[in-house]
This record gives C-alpha cells, structure tokens and sequence, in this order.
C-alpha cells in the first residue's frame, strides 16, 4: 500500500531504498511491470508463461503491450521495470547508453510475406526475400508498411534496404498503425504485407491474404529480455527482473515457449543459451 | 529527459514544425482543418433544421427525439468508426464504393459524430428562444416553417456556437480517422492520428507539438467565426434591442 506514496516521494525527492524495504515485507504482492511487443501479447504465450512465475515467487507482472519504440521509451524513463521487444539493434543501443542490464535474447519466431492468392508481382517463385520485394516493387503492385517505427516496421526497412530497393511510391503505403490494423488494410487493398507469424495466425480466418513467402534465414525474428538499469533507477523492481531473466531462459520456461501452439502451429523456438563465462 | 524539459522541447518542436513549413505537418493539418470543416458543414445543413424543427415545436414525441438526440451525443468514435468500416469494407454491403481508407470516409465519418451535436444543441437553442418569437410569429399569420425560419434567426448567434461546439470536438476525434481513414502517410494522416503514431513510437514531445498545432488551428477557426460575427451586418442587428 506503501508503494504509489513512495513512487511518489521518489519522483518528487528521490526517496530512494526505503522501496526494498517495501518490496521485502510479507504479505505484499509485489509487482513487476513488463514492456513488451502487441504482437508478442496478443499472441497469447505472455498468458501461458507468465502465470507460473507469478505464482512461484509472488510476483504480479503488470504487462504493457505497445510498440517496440515506445517499450525501449518507456524503459528510458523507468516507468517499467523489464522489457521484452525483438530489435537487436535498438536493444545495443539501449543497454550502451546504459538504460539496460543483462539482455538475454531468449527466442524466435519468424516474419513471412504475405498477399493476395493471385500473387500479381511473382512472389511466390522469388529466389530470397530479397528478391520477393524487388518483384513487388518492380511490378508497383500495393504494399502496406507498418510505417510506425515498430520492430517490424524496422525489420521491413532492413529487408528493404538488403533487396537494394528504396521503396517510394504510390504503391506504397505507410500505415502508421499496430500489426492488425496494417493486416486487415492490406487484406482491403488486396495488397502485400510483411506479417509476423504470431499476428498472422491470429487473423487467418479474417483475411484472404495468403503466405506467400516464408522461411529465408533473414526472415527471423529475434527476441529478447532486458531488465532497466536499476543504477539509473532506484526505484524499478530489479529483484523481480532479474527472476524473470532466469525464468524464460531456464530450461522449464524454454519448454514452455517451445511447446506453445497457436491455431496448431508451433509460432515460438526457444534459443536461450547458457552463459558462457 | 524530465517532464518539463519535454514539455519544453516539445513547445520549442511545436513553433520549429510550424516555422519550417513542415510539408508532412501541414498536409496533415490541412487534412485535419478540411476533413473537419466539410464534415461540419454538412452536419449543419442537416442537423440546424432538424434540431430547429423539434426544438420549436411541440408534439407528442418530441421529448423522446431530443432525449434521443442528447443520447446520441454519447456516441463514441470509435464505435462510429466500427460501424462505418463495417459498411465500408469490400466485403461490406457498401464496399463497392471504395471509400476506406479514403479521406471521404474521414468525412463521412466525422459527420455523423457531428449531427447529434448540431441538432441536439439547436434544439436547445430554439428552446431558450424567448417565447414571444413563436407567438408574435403565429399572430403575423406565420405558417411552421416560417416560424422555424424566424426563430433560426433569432437565434443564430446559438445555431453558430452548435456549430461551433461540433466542429471542436470532431477535429479532436482520432477513432473515426483511425478506423476508416486508415493513417495512411500522405494521405489520410491528420494531426490527431499523427499525434497516436509518435505517442506509439515514444516520440512524446513531437506529439505534443502536433497537438500545439491542433490547438492552434481550432483557435484560427473560432477566431476567424468571431470576426465573420462581427463584421457581417446580418449578425450585427441581432445586438439591436428586439423589436
């Protein structure tokens, strides 16, 4: 009950470890807020994961699904206490400038390209996702991106830029909206799209787009966890953080993300690895 | 970065976006500010002489309409927005038109979220109309609509705040523009689905400075309604004591 006082008082002067103390006494369900991805969230593994680690150390996990950009934002800040997002290269950016501790990438799950059964601009015979989006943007045949800055609006963006293609045009459009809004567009303007697995599983009985290419190396989808610095912020729960780490990488919580179906595919592979030091 | 420096940063961000004629901010505002007046406009041709009509004159139903007008009011955005791509999607009984993920639904949209206001608020304006208006209009030998006419003008001053209040609360609206117009880059993006895409990229002060924008853009509008009020001789007589 203590705790939003002393959130409070540590806003206003910084009240320091009294917060531990808090933390520590029995009784008090402890929490622990937790930034991820929506496509992560919705796909439905956070409620099959989380709830054993909850119950085994006491902990409730508060989770605040939002965009990649803003789960790094909101870890900047320390208005959250852990994070899970899936953008190798924020991540680096985030722990280098000191934002974040023990990142541990934990698992994968893949992207594929999907669009309209007819498949206009050849993409089902390309060579590559490289070559995939060349034909689309060769053949000017609708794209829907992202365009909002999220780890797959910026994993598209590297696609892009590894095909060697700046895609511009009126055949491309930037959505500016979260994974299920850009899917259901896509679907409308029987466009292509460059869908996480998660997400698209979800919508296959809403839309009529169709997988068109999947499974080229460069289509995975990397994610990790990365706990905020508690040297920048006294007051995020590090204790907790730290137990969460161990959780998804420990053998139990790797079987869990393994064994995790969605509309009867296997959607994440677990590739934790054990420290090597 | 602590609270004040973002929202210093952002009022710094806000008058550099509008000093350098920032062509993506002002497509949007001018998406924003052109969406919003259309929508309105029509609202007005529509909901003025619907809430005049049921305001100033009296029938068995007539508590029931203004109560379902006021009701109305309610209406969510995002609901319109829900029920509107429901209509408007290709497999939707309207979907032929090609009107998702078009500024018109934009339009189309926002006008239905204003109808209710304009009515509902007319309605109320006539109603506070001093009573006299109608009786001295029926002595003169006025038939309904003429009376309707007289008191529209009577109390025009009103019927321009119903707009008025209309007009501030669907430029604000992000759920229709975000639902049927789709946020589309150089397209359908408005100043307040903008200011959801930075808020969801974290970039807080930028979206504030969007949000500077709209502030000022509403005040340009209401300015601008004041000195049309003032100059124009028709609303001038209306400050003449009434006859």
């Amino acid at each position: 009950m203590k705790r939003p006082l002393c959130l409070l008082l540590v806003l206003l002067a910084g009240c320091g470890d009294g917060s531990d103390a808090d933390r520590a006494a029995p009784g008090t369900p402890r929490r622990l807020r937790l930034a991820t991805t929506t496509s992560l969230d919705n796909s439905g593994l956070t409620s099959v994961l989380l709830p054993p680690f909850e119950e085994r150390h006491g902990v409730r996990v508060d989770v605040i699904a939002v965009g990649t950009g803003r789960a790094l934002q909101l870890g900047r800040n320390g208005d959250v206490d852990v994070l899970i997002v899936h953008h190798p290269e924020g991540e680096a950016e985030f722990v280098a400038a000191g934002f974040g501790v023990d990142r541990r990438p934990f698992m994968y799950n893949d992207f594929l390209i999907l669009g309209p059964d007819g498949d206009p601009a050849g993409v089902r015979n390309a060579r590559g996702v490289g070559a995939a989006l060349a034909a689309v943007a060769a053949a000017r045949k609708s794209f829907v991106s992202r365009g909002d800055d999220s780890g797959t609006h910026r994993k598209e963006r590297a696609l892009w830029k590894a095909a060697g293609v700046g895609p511009a045009g009126s055949w491309y459009l930037e959505a500016g909206q979260g994974m299920g809004a850009t899917l259901m567009m896509a679907d409308e303007k029987q466009a292509y799209v460059l869908s996480d697995r998660g997400t698209y599983l979800a919508f296959k009985d809403k839309i009529e787009l169709v997988p068109l290419h999947q499974g080229d190396p460069a289509l995975r989808n990397p994610y990790a966890i990365i706990a905020v610095n508690p040297a920048r912020w006294q007051h995020v729960n590090d204790l907790d953080a730290m137990l969460l780490i161990g959780w998804v990488t420990s053998p139990e919580g790797q079987t869990i993300i393994g064994d995790f179906r969605l509309g009867g595919e296997r959607l994440f592979v677990p590739d934790a690895v054990p420290e090597t030091e | 970065m602590s609270a004040m420096d973002t929202l210093w940063s952002a009022l710094e961000e806000a008058f550099r976006l509008i000093g350098a004629a920032d062509a993506e901010v002002y497509g949007a505002a001018a998406l924003s500010l052109g969406v919003s007046l259309a929508a309105v406009g029509l609202a007005s041709l529509v909901g003025v002489p619907l809430g005049v009509a049921a305001g100033g004159s009296h029938f068995r139903l007539r508590p029931l309409i203004l109560a379902i007008l006021n009701t109305l009011m309610a209406l969510p955005t995002v609901l319109i927005g829900l029920l509107l791509y429901v209509m408007l999607s290709r497999r939707g009984p309207a979907g032929a038109l090609g009107l998702l993920y078009t500024p018109w639904a934009m339009v189309l949209g926002q006008f239905i979220l204003a109808i209710p206001i304009v009515a509902a608020l007319s309605a109320a304006a006539v109603q506070g109309a001093d009573p006299r208006v109608i009786k001295s209009a029926r002595t003169l030998g006025a038939g309904r609509l003429r009376t309707w006419l007289t008191l529209a003008s009577e109390t025009r001053l009103a019927l321009f705040a119903a707009a008025a209040a209309a007009f501030g609360r669907v430029v604000g609206e992000v759920g229709i523009s975000m639902m049927v117009g789709g946020n589309i880059r150089h397209y359908t993006r408005n100043l307040t689905t903008a200011i959801a895409l930075e808020t969801s990229k974290g970039e807080i002060a930028l979206g504030i400075a969007l949000g500077i924008v709209l502030m000022i853009i509403a005040l340009g509008v209401n300015l601008a309604v004041q000195a049309f009020q003032q100059r124009s001789p028709l609303w001038r007589r209306s400050t003449r004591p009434a006859t």
